[in-house]
């Protein structure tokens, strides 16, 4: 990378974070924003919850970083950490792609579920990964899920659920379309047990993952900015042949039409879960 | 045969010939039985292997054929006293899904579908069967009718998937799916749903909850179109006959996967080759399926499903097995 590249005139409405934007800093010490293309000192950006201070972009948080975030003394007690994916339909290059992902991530699967308090508050707490196979779900999703909501059920205790999905896993096929009614089923039980149950959908909520559990917390939280959805923009724009509006599928646009409780900030989203587990403690 | 299928050409071929040479017979008083009893052997052969060994590919196609029997075919045919409610009271009546109350046999239930239409008209007004947010509103207020009156809920799933489009994400489409899931799971009557055509993904879901999961031969059941996913996985959606082979979409497939409780069988080449066989299939199954349901209380009937879809998935303990 040269210098010039480093001072290259940003585009003035690039919103969408691309390869060649996240190539041109050196990886781990400096980070760009690929909104409004400030440049900051990765651990710097590390201490704002990794978003941007300029203009308030928010990055991905990998499951560790957004657990970290919010649990009291980092104590958290992950639960079913032995589960993984196998192959069912022997889908072609679906093993490798795990493996690859589970050496890229340090991960097994694309959530962390788990027990930990917030603000003093016990909750049972899961967090999915986009890093993971765009942090899609197929069985062991599912199941962790669903084993996470009979724990909450089973202590009474609130379930958080912080989406990053691009929906089911394809390469499980009809498997992961049933995740959709397995973990549903199970947030059936809370509701039917008064168990609260929030729902925090990050970038990007979409497809299978947007079409179940997601929509169904008594309160749905978005972060800024989050791409929210059940179709895919580009498959919308071939049915409607029309451009659709940028702001289209957003966590703001959703907020317009009623499908969510509000947006808030990360920085303001630890204080905003305790003052909800507070009204329902 | 009516519009048949690339892969039927050799069939209509040989019966055309069949028919010309009858009609050679009975016009020049020329005897060709046994010509004509030895081309009708062929051609029973003929079907026996090309139906008998249908690719996943040439069942998407049977199950999207154009003159297959859509739901309310099935409802006018398997049902009596059919009587049709229409929308969900919030926004509009969604003809995609239809519904209503009618008799199995003299029993009241609620039976909904998603209807994808005859004929071009038809078709083009209810959204070739593609439903918006209404109209799984409208399927979950027919379902909840059903639950406080004690009526078994009986659905068919034909749709290609939920509507995507601009006003189906404003309204909630998400939402909508993923509602019809919870309550379906809490319903303390009967649900029977049986695939009857194309099984889209959450669209078809969305009306798909139930105790007992019954599938037409031909149809599928998938988490993505073949061609989507022939996009995705190598852009280009003319490799879709692939990628429904990888997707193990087909009903065989879905039995061994847990996923459905039986197979109903379709008359030789499809339902649309005689659809009043098929509706006496049908119809067997769903009493066959429902009597045992009927002696269930309404919790065991919520347990039952619970369980139903906690069986479903595949994984390993890789930490147990890595210490053993």
């Amino acid at each position: 990378m040269s210098l010039k590249d480093l001072f290259r005139k940003q585009r003035k409405y690039a919103t969408i974070p691309s390869e060649q934007a996240k190539k041109e800093i050196p990886e781990g010490i400096m980070e760009k924003c690929p909104k409004c293309g400030t440049i900051f000192i990765a651990k710097e950006l590390e201490k704002n919850l990794k978003v941007c201070h300029s203009c308030g972009y928010h990055f991905s948080l990998s499951a560790p970083e957004r657990i970290a975030s919010l649990i009291d003394e980092e104590h958290f007690f992950p639960f079913d950490e032995d589960l993984r994916s196998v192959d069912p339909l022997e889908f072609p290059g679906y093993v490798e792609k795990i493996e690859q992902d589970i050496k890229k991530t340090n991960m097994n699967e694309a959530i962390v579920t788990g027990e930990g308090t917030i603000g003093g508050y016990p909750v049972i707490l899961g967090v999915m990964d986009s890093r993971f196979r765009m942090g899609s779900m197929g069985s062991v999703v599912g199941e962790k899920i669903t084993r996470a909501a009979e724990r909450a059920v089973k202590k009474k205790y609130p379930f958080i659920l912080f989406s990053a999905s691009g929906g089911a896993r394809m390469q499980e096929g009809a498997l992961s379309l049933m995740q959709m009614a397995k973990t549903t089923a199970a947030l059936e039980r809370m509701n039917r047990e008064k168990v609260l149950f929030i729902s925090v959908l990050t970038n990007p909520t979409t497809g299978g993952v947007s079409a179940s559990f997601s929509s169904l917390g008594d309160i749905n939280i978005a972060e800024p900015g989050a791409l929210i959805g059940f179709a895919g923009r580009r498959v919308i724009e071939q049915t409607v042949r029309q451009k659709l509006p940028d702001d289209f599928q957003t966590a703001e646009f959703l907020l317009k039409r009623g499908q969510l409780d509000q947006v808030v900030p990360r920085l303001e989203l630890r204080d905003t879960l305790i003052k909800i587990l507070a009204f329902h403690a | 045969m009516s519009n048949p299928l690339s892969f039927e050409k050799p069939i209509v071929e040989l019966r055309n010939k069949i028919e010309e040479l009858r009609a050679f017979t009975s016009e020049k008083s020329i005897d060709l039985s046994e010509e004509i009893e030895t081309l009708e052997k062929k051609a029973e052969r003929l079907e026996k292997e090309i139906y008998g060994n249908l690719t996943t590919w040439q069942k998407v196609q049977i199950a999207r054929h154009a003159s297959r029997p859509t739901t309310l075919h099935y409802i006018h045919t398997i049902f009596t006293d059919f009587l049709e409610l229409h929308g969900d009271r919030l926004y509009g009546d969604d003809s995609a899904i239809v519904g209503g109350i009618a008799k199995l046999n003299g029993l009241p239930v609620t039976v909904i579908g998603h209807e994808r239409g005859t004929d071009t008209k038809d078709k083009i007004s209810r959204n070739f069967g593609l439903p918006h947010p209404e109209g799984y509103r409208k399927a979950l207020r027919l379902m909840e009718q059903a639950n406080k009156f004690g009526r078994p809920i009986i659905t068919f799933i034909d749709t290609q998937g939920a509507h995507p489009g601009m006003e189906a994400e404003e309204r909630g489409q998400s939402e909508a799916i993923a509602r019809n899931l919870r309550e379906m799971a809490g319903f303390s009557v009967p649900i029977i749903c049986v695939i009857t055509g194309e099984g889209g993904s959450g669209g078809a879901l969305g009306i798909g909850v139930g105790n007992k999961l019954l599938m037409l031969e031909h149809a599928y059941y998938s988490v993505i179109s073949p061609e989507g996913a022939a996009t995705i996985l190598w852009r280009d959606a003319s490799k879709a006959q692939e990628a429904s082979e990888a997707l193990k979409i087909t009903s065989d497939h879905l039995l061994k996967l847990g996923i459905i409780d039986e197979i109903i069988a379709e008359p030789k080449g499809g339902a649309h080759k005689d659809p009043n066989e098929q509706t006496i299939l049908i119809k067997q199954a769903l009493l066959k399926y429902l009597e045992p349901l009927l002696a269930m209380s309404g919790e065991e009937l919520i347990e039952d499903r619970y369980k139903k879809f906690a069986r479903i998935g595949e994984f390993s303990s890789a930490v147990l097995e890595g210490k053993a």
